[in-house]
């Protein structure tokens, strides 16, 4: 480019030259800059990538950090104080919390388990993924997951307290005093098992769709009918991805607020839920109470960490467990199909 | 097998073996129906039925609780008449109710002096009432959604005012709210999660793929309590000592910790449907001279640009219904104002705030229960515009697959679409 005369610099570019279009085209070819295009947007891009995986990290050492110092054996099982008593806060524990978080999770298990299994079997197993019914099926579970957490909230408050619950009330006890028609464990949930619904309903699926068609045809072949080979062949089989699901369900619904603040969690209660009718007190639940309230923050902030490490254990950990789980299970399913 | 295989149709029938494997595969799995098995695939279809039922039923008992308001037969106006205490006998608990501002079963549950008592308080306070917006019914739907110029103010405003002398109802406010916040989470989380969808499925070594995508999924993971937390304790704090804003807690805050809650669900879906272009586009482009960059950007790009909407679309679902983080971070002060450094109250924030505090069945709890079936309806529709166009996306490009598959038995390929598998998001969504 350095010969062109100035004569040729009317014309713009110059391809009708061979010699130097060539010697262009060979430079081009041969030099290998660092700055081009693709290469900064590709390190812009890998820079976002890198930077949301920093966040999450970020956020873990931090609540670790200022959270676990406070950790102790002692705190997990000392009762909670009333909320009330400021100056006790800083020495209180989380024992009524944990015992309410589990006794819900627990319960919410005990009602989503079997419901989403059934969902899960019956669209992977029974239906054609192309029928309208499964259309409708898996639109619903997608809409499902989509509701608003408060939502599902107002839902258990209309649905479960005051229709369920007062027709309860009114046809089966015909007590005049709420027994069932109030906020209580049983009804928070019930309202999350609806939630995590979807969580439980889509594991059961993938896992089922994992397990190896050979298996089905081997039973089949064999003389087992469809639902003797589903109970005995593939639920064995998939079992893996399913507990892994419950456990995603326990993670998504131990984290919960909007939906519980409605339907039966409490600030205080001086005792440990007994029946299904009694309010009780929930981890996540009081994290947002104990942080909107100026004194209590100032009171126990090394406190209020601490709770959120105990929550993070119930929800974060538990989720990476359930993935690490799952990830091992597709292995062994891989490996299982690899031999067939 | 080939063998014998041959022998056999040479012997009985000419069948190929693809014929023959199907044969195979409706003896194996025809149905002797026997009536257990009946029984147990019609109770199993009855119990996933719930899951369409409960859609159904949500949407159903939200409503009802707002039927009142949203025909207009709840009338918070006060005439001026004042109760007599005597005559509490002959009225209905319901017409009490209305009287006093509570419920009727709360009424019902009162002994007669505590209501006669009540009732003369309430004469007193309504006595006192000069204001001329208490005969105003405010839960008309010209006053929930249009300006109105109360007395004493200059101007027609929206006001979100539930608790106080004079309530009022005009949720305008609220879905102002909800949509900043929300535009602030979406401009913040779109192009970062974007970035890393396509670093991830296109550009990443397949080491740095298996670090990355599961940490920023496991975003997801953290309960979204713990992020409000976050924001109140942390962020806000900080960014006030930076920036030096009037309101420490503001639709910034809220919209950047949100960011967090909708990142996971953007990136999960849009590196999904960017995974599942079949190997081939990609192939072509690379064959042809472009470099990774560009046969990232101008055809794996384009050609799952619809996965991409949908990403963001149902993103925007889970921001506008996102509660605790905004209930926390946002400030809850219901103005509307165009400053992101301005406090917000946005629709879930009043519904989480102020539905426990009100009283069953009164004009408050309707009003809450109505800005609950408007945010029920928009996360519905957004759930089922990004479903609809996921499902265009997998079919077409199951037909681009299909293609491919019958000219050139492309193996690779016809492994490829898995990652498309329908709802596979929803676990991502914890």
């Amino acid at each position: 480019m350095t010969n062109s005369a100035p004569a040729t610099n009317g014309e713009k570019a110059s391809p009708l030259n061979p010699d130097q279009s060539m010697a262009a085209l060979a430079a081009d070819l041969h030099s290998n800059p660092v700055f081009t295009r693709a290469n900064v947007f590709t390190a812009l891009f890998a820079g976002a990538s890198y930077t949301l995986s920093g966040v999450l990290v970020a956020i873990l050492l931090f609540l670790l950090w200022h959270g676990g110092r406070g950790l102790s054996l002692d705190f997990i099982f000392s009762r909670a104080s009333p909320t009330s008593d400021v100056a006790a806060y800083g020495t209180a524990g989380v024992f009524d919390m944990l015992y309410g978080t589990i006794c819900l999770v627990a319960l919410m298990i005990l009602a989503v388990m079997p419901v989403g299994i059934i969902t899960g079997v019956y669209l992977c197993e029974y239906t054609d993924p192309k029928s309208t019914l499964a259309r409708i099926t898996r639109s619903a579970v997608n809409n499902l997951a989509g509701v608003p957490s408060i939502i599902f909230g107002m839902f258990g408050l209309g649905f479960f307290i005051y229709f369920l619950g007062g027709s309860i009330d009114s046809y089966l006890l015909g007590s005049a005093a709420p027994v069932f028609k109030k906020p209580s464990l049983l009804w928070a949930a019930l309202t999350l098992a609806v939630l995590t619904l979807p969580v439980v309903i889509v594991s059961t699926e993938q896992a089922l769709r994992a397990v190896p068609r050979a298996f089905r045809d081997a039973a089949l072949g064999l003389g087992a009918t469809k639902a003797q080979t589903l109970v005995k062949v593939v639920l064995p089989q998939a079992a893996p991805g399913i507990i892994t699901g419950g456990i995603l369900a326990v993670s998504r619904g131990a984290g919960e607020v909007a939906p519980i603040m409605l339907t039966g969690a409490t600030i205080f209660s001086p005792t440990l839920p007994g029946s299904l009718t009694d309010k009780f007190m929930e981890l996540s639940y009081h994290i947002y109470i104990m942080c909107t309230q100026p004194a209590h923050v100032e009171a126990g902030r090394a406190q209020l960490y601490s709770t959120v490490v105990v929550l993070l254990f119930l929800t974060f950990f538990l989720n990476v467990a359930a993935i690490v789980v799952r990830a091992w299970a597709r292995r062994f399913m891989r490996r299982m199909s690899a031999n067939i | 097998m080939n063998p014998t295989l041959t022998a056999s149709a040479g012997v009985i029938a000419p069948l190929s073996p693809a014929d023959l494997e199907k044969e195979l595969q409706s003896a194996l799995y025809e149905q002797r129906t026997s009536m257990v098995e009946f029984l147990i695939e019609r109770g199993m279809f009855c119990v996933s039925m719930t899951v369409v039922a409960t859609i159904l039923l949500i949407f159903l008992f939200v409503t009802k609780e707002a039927v009142p308001v949203i025909f207009g037969r709840t009338d918070t106006a006060r005439s001026g008449i004042v109760m007599n205490p005597a005559e509490l006998g002959r009225m209905s608990s319901k017409q009490v109710g209305e009287f006093l501002g509570q419920s009727p079963s709360v009424v019902e549950n009162l002994p007669a002096n505590t209501l006669a008592e009540l009732v003369l308080e309430r004469n007193k306070e309504l006595a006192k009432e000069s204001n001329p917006d208490a005969k105003l019914n405010t839960t008309t739907w010209s006053m929930m959604t249009l300006p109105f110029q109360w007395s004493g103010d200059s101007a027609p405003t929206y006001k979100w005012q539930p608790v106080g002398n004079i309530e009022k109802y005009n949720f305008i406010p609220l879905l102002w709210g909800s949509f900043k916040v929300t535009l602030i989470a979406l401009l913040v989380a779109t192009p970062i999660s974007l970035m890393s969808a396509i670093y991830v499925s296109q550009l990443a070594t397949e080491r740095m793929r298996e670090l990355i995508k599961p940490s920023i999924e496991l975003l997801a993971g953290v309960p979204s309590v713990v992020l409000g937390f976050l924001a109140l304790m942390v962020l806000a704090p900080g960014l006030k000592e930076i920036l030096g804003t009037h309101s420490m807690l503001n639709s910034f805050v809220a919209g950047l910790v949100l960011a967090l809650a909708v990142i996971p669900i953007i990136f999960t879906i849009a590196e999904d449907s960017l995974s599942a272009v079949p190997q081939t586009h990609r192939d072509a482009a690379l064959a042809m001279g472009a470099g990774r960059w560009d046969a990232a950007i101008r055809v794996v790009l384009p050609a799952a640009a619809p996965g991409v909407c949908a990403a963001v679309v149902l993103g925007f679902g889970r921001a506008i219904g996102e509660t605790m983080v905004v209930v926390m971070a946002s400030g809850n002060a219901a103005d509307l104002s165009w400053s992101i450094f301005d406090s917000v109250r946005t629709v879930t924030a009043a519904i989480a705030a102020e539905l426990p505090e009100s009283a069953t069945g009164s004009a408050h709890y309707q009003v809450l229960f109505l800005i609950g079936s408007v945010l029920f309806l928009i996360t519905f529709f957004t759930n089922v515009t990004a479903e609809y166009i996921l499902q265009r996306l997998r079919e077409s490009l199951e037909g681009a697959t299909a293609a491919e598959d019958h000219g050139l038995m492309n193996e690779g390929a016809a492994a490829s679409p898995a990652g498309a598998s329908g709802g596979g998001y929803v676990n991502t969504v914890v």
